[in-house]
């Protein structure tokens, strides 16, 4: 029982802000606001994505001394996963030397995104966000990189094609999209009409109201479609009760794709045996095989500089997507230190680094991640990078990657990305840059 | 016009397939079961004190997390069970210590502020004590399902009904066959009158409060089972609002036919047009149809007619 809690809960707090946060930046130190939810419904989700970002700043510090000798500093706002609350723990934190913000929220995100020009900070959302933000022209400030949800959906049409002997086969199936009711569940369905109407499958869409405690409804439909495959793009409790509802069902779980945010540990665990074989999206691998994983380990945790009881999400795949965020962050710093001449960068460079952010496979071996990712490379007009998404299954036990790396349809998703964004830009006076 | 009355039959039309229309109905009776257990632990402390538990949501969670949280220590799970019993008891004997005792002949409006508080603190010392990690939940329910006539029935949900029938049974004699019980129903009826003789108004609130708390464990049991213990089961207190409305705040049997009559309704509205507008229809539904029985029957349906002199 974890009757230290208070105190755990103390010093995590404590822990996770590494260097006691400045009220403002220091002149050798880069200050990074880091949006968390550690409470509330979502917190399970939380907490292991916050400590990936929090434990990796922790090692580069410890390990390399910051990045080119200027130490990381970063403090903790929580957001419980609301937007109004992600947006004052924004306005609150902007003026302390923010360069880039990770909203780690759909809802949040595109509450910021109109700010984000004017004050001069950079937007990234790994994995999830404003899918039509990729275009960098109408929106210089947004980064989606490596991949979004528009190009996931079209992944996984690319997947259940091949499994199905081949694109040609897909017509006439029957493909249901079970989603969260919000901005963030609603995003892959517009790609996913496109790909019907393109393909001739039968798509059944299916929204779930927060939290998704109470879904008999939604899988006794699924019980009368009888569809072909289930995608799920749900978060937090919504996933493992659509999992335990989907073997109640008997509905093969092998034959049900969820989003990345509904592949980790947290949505599996709960449900014992009976997610064996559920299949989901992401961009980079399970598991702590990793040598910079295991340094970590050794350098922050072995050393007791770690979170306390952070130790155990090390190597989960929402800690994993955590430091991928931090390693895009500083990466983005490492450039534009070296581009500007500069040891602190402001947040026109922050930017400009994220722009022309370049990890190709080699620097992923560099930094001990050989393997880990497809390499990442952002332009002017595109700040989604290639995009490539892997299917990772569940065996009981730990997630496995069970396909190659697989490219979105482009030559769909980005003519959705440039309408869309062309119609933002319009809507809000935006004259989109020349790239 | 064909089509107009297509969406209006909706609901009945599922019936075409008459194995899938029994299981929309089944498995809406047995959700509805599911939303009582939790109605349930408002009912109690509302006939007993005239107090709507705004923390009974958070309670269901708290007796959730305590119990998965000892079965995870490796306690084995009747020890697990009684341990859990004597802390929703001892939670009972401190909120009447606490609070209820200061708040004897305050405005109803006051005791209702002073739950929301609780359910605040309640959260986070629940979040605290076992942390913010989804629990598995397995007290040996059985998992799965079987299919008589080719009708789909989950062993979890029948379970939960059984567990429903006897707890209210067990509910109905402890009201009426007990001295406590028959207390407590004076209590409710007039607190001044029952302390006229000599009933002890504190012994009674922690009774009730520990009844409550001892349904808020069952109710937990069975949610918690189903989709894990995690903090999102405190707002299952939000399903059982609708089944109050309909059945009357201080009714037992008004809680269970409530449910039953939400639980069919909402999965019927859901199934039936929920795919002509959207889906996810099922939550306001609920709201809706206990509105429309609001306004035919203001008391709910099992709930008493006020009546007072002017």
């Amino acid at each position: 029982m974890r009757l230290k809690g208070l105190t755990l809960g103390l010093a995590a707090a404590v822990a996770a802000t590494g260097i006691a946060a400045p009220a403002v930046q220091a002149a050798d130190t880069q200050y990074f606001p880091l949006f968390t939810y550690r409470t509330g419904p979502y917190a399970p989700n939380g907490i292991p994505s916050a400590n990936g970002i929090a434990d990796y700043f922790n090692y580069v510090n410890l390990k390399h001394g910051g990045v080119g000798g200027v130490k990381l500093v970063w403090e903790e706002c929580e957001t419980g996963y609301n937007t109004k609350k992600g947006v004052e723990c924004y306005e609150r934190l902007k003026g302390k030397g923010t360069t880039v913000v990770f909203p780690y929220s759909t809802g949040i995100t595109y509450k910021l995104i109109p700010n984000a020009d004017k004050d001069k900070v950079s937007i990234l959302t790994v994995g999830y966000g404003r899918t039509d933000a990729s275009d960098g022209r109408v929106f210089p400030w947004t980064f989606t990189t490596p991949t979004t949800y528009w190009s996931q959906a079209s992944a996984f049409i690319k997947y259940i094609g091949a499994q199905e002997g081949g694109m040609g086969k897909l017509k006439g199936k029957k493909i249901a999209l079970i989603y969260h009711n919000s901005a963030y569940g609603k995003e892959p369905i517009r790609t996913l009409e496109l790909l019907a109407r393109k393909l001739g499958y039968k798509l059944t869409l299916l929204a779930v109201n927060h939290p998704g405690q109470e879904q008999k409804a939604t899988w006794l439909q699924i019980r009368r479609e009888r569809p072909d495959w289930v995608l799920l793009w749900g978060w937090g409790v919504m996933n493992q009760v659509a999992i335990k509802e989907a073997t109640n069902i008997g509905f093969k779980m092998d034959r049900m794709i969820g989003v990345w945010w509904s592949g980790a540990e947290q949505d599996v665990v709960p449900t014992g045996d009976a997610a064996k074989g559920y299949k989901a999206g992401t961009f980079h691998a399970a598991g702590s095989d990793f040598p910079l994983i295991k340094d970590i380990k050794k350098v922050v945790y072995d050393a007791g500089k770690g979170i306390p009881g952070g130790d155990k999400y090390v190597g989960q795949v929402l800690w994993n997507r955590g430091m991928v965020n931090a390693i895009f962050a500083t990466e983005a710093m490492r450039a534009a230190q070296k581009k500007f001449g500069v040891k602190v960068v402001n947040g026109e460079q922050m930017r400009w680094g994220l722009e022309n952010l370049n990890i190709t496979a080699e620097r992923w071996a560099e930094l001990g991640l050989k393997g880990f990712m497809q390499p990442v490379k952002n332009t002017c007009a595109d700040h989604e990078g290639n995009g490539p998404v892997l299917i990772q299954q569940w065996d009981g036990k730990k997630w496995n990657i069970v396909s190659d790396f697989i490219s979105p349809m482009r030559e769909v998703v980005r003519p959705l990305i440039e309408k869309s964004a062309a119609a933002y830009a319009k809507k809000n006076n935006i004259t989109p840059r020349k790239c | 016009m064909g089509e107009i009355w297509e969406f209006i039959l909706a609901p009945v039309l599922i019936f075409e397939s008459w194995q899938f229309g029994m299981e929309v109905v089944i498995s809406g009776l047995l959700a509805g079961v599911m939303y009582s257990l939790v109605a349930l632990g408002f009912v109690l402390i509302y006939k007993a004190s005239g107090m709507f538990n705004f923390a009974q949501g958070v309670l269901v969670l708290f007796a959730a997390l305590n119990l998965a949280g000892f079965i995870g220590l490796g306690i084995p799970i009747p020890l697990a069970i009684l341990l859990t019993i004597g802390i929703m008891i001892l939670f009972a004997v401190v909120v009447e210590y606490l609070i209820l005792r200061h708040l004897v002949n305050q405005e109803q409006i006051i005791l209702f502020m002073a739950t929301i508080g609780l359910a605040f603190f309640l959260s986070a010392f629940g979040e605290t004590i076992w942390g913010s990690d989804v629990k598995k939940l397995d007290v040996g329910i059985p998992q799965g399902r079987f299919e008589p006539f080719g009708i789909q029935i989950q062993y979890l949900e029948l379970t939960a009904g059984a567990v429903a029938a006897a707890l209210v049974t067990g509910l109905a004699i402890f009201f009426n066959k007990t001295k406590i019980g028959r207390a407590l129903r004076a209590v409710a009826d007039d607190h001044q009158a029952a302390l006229s003789v000599g009933i002890n108004l504190r012994t009674i609130w922690i009774i009730v409060w520990a009844v409550s708390g001892i349904v808020a464990l069952v109710a937990g049991t069975m949610w918690g089972a189903k989709s894990g213990v995690q903090f999102s089961l405190s707002e299952i207190a939000l399903k059982a609002l609708p089944v109050l409305i309909l059945g009357g705040f201080e009714s037992i049997p008004g809680a269970i036919i409530g449910g039953l009559i939400i639980g069919l309704g909402e999965k019927l509205a859901e199934v039936g047009w929920g795919p002509y507008v959207g889906g996810a229809i099922e939550d306001w539904f609920a709201y809706i149809l206990a509105m429309v029985f609001l306004v035919f029957r203001p008391q709910g349906l099992f709930g008493e007619k006020i009546i007072e002199r002017v």
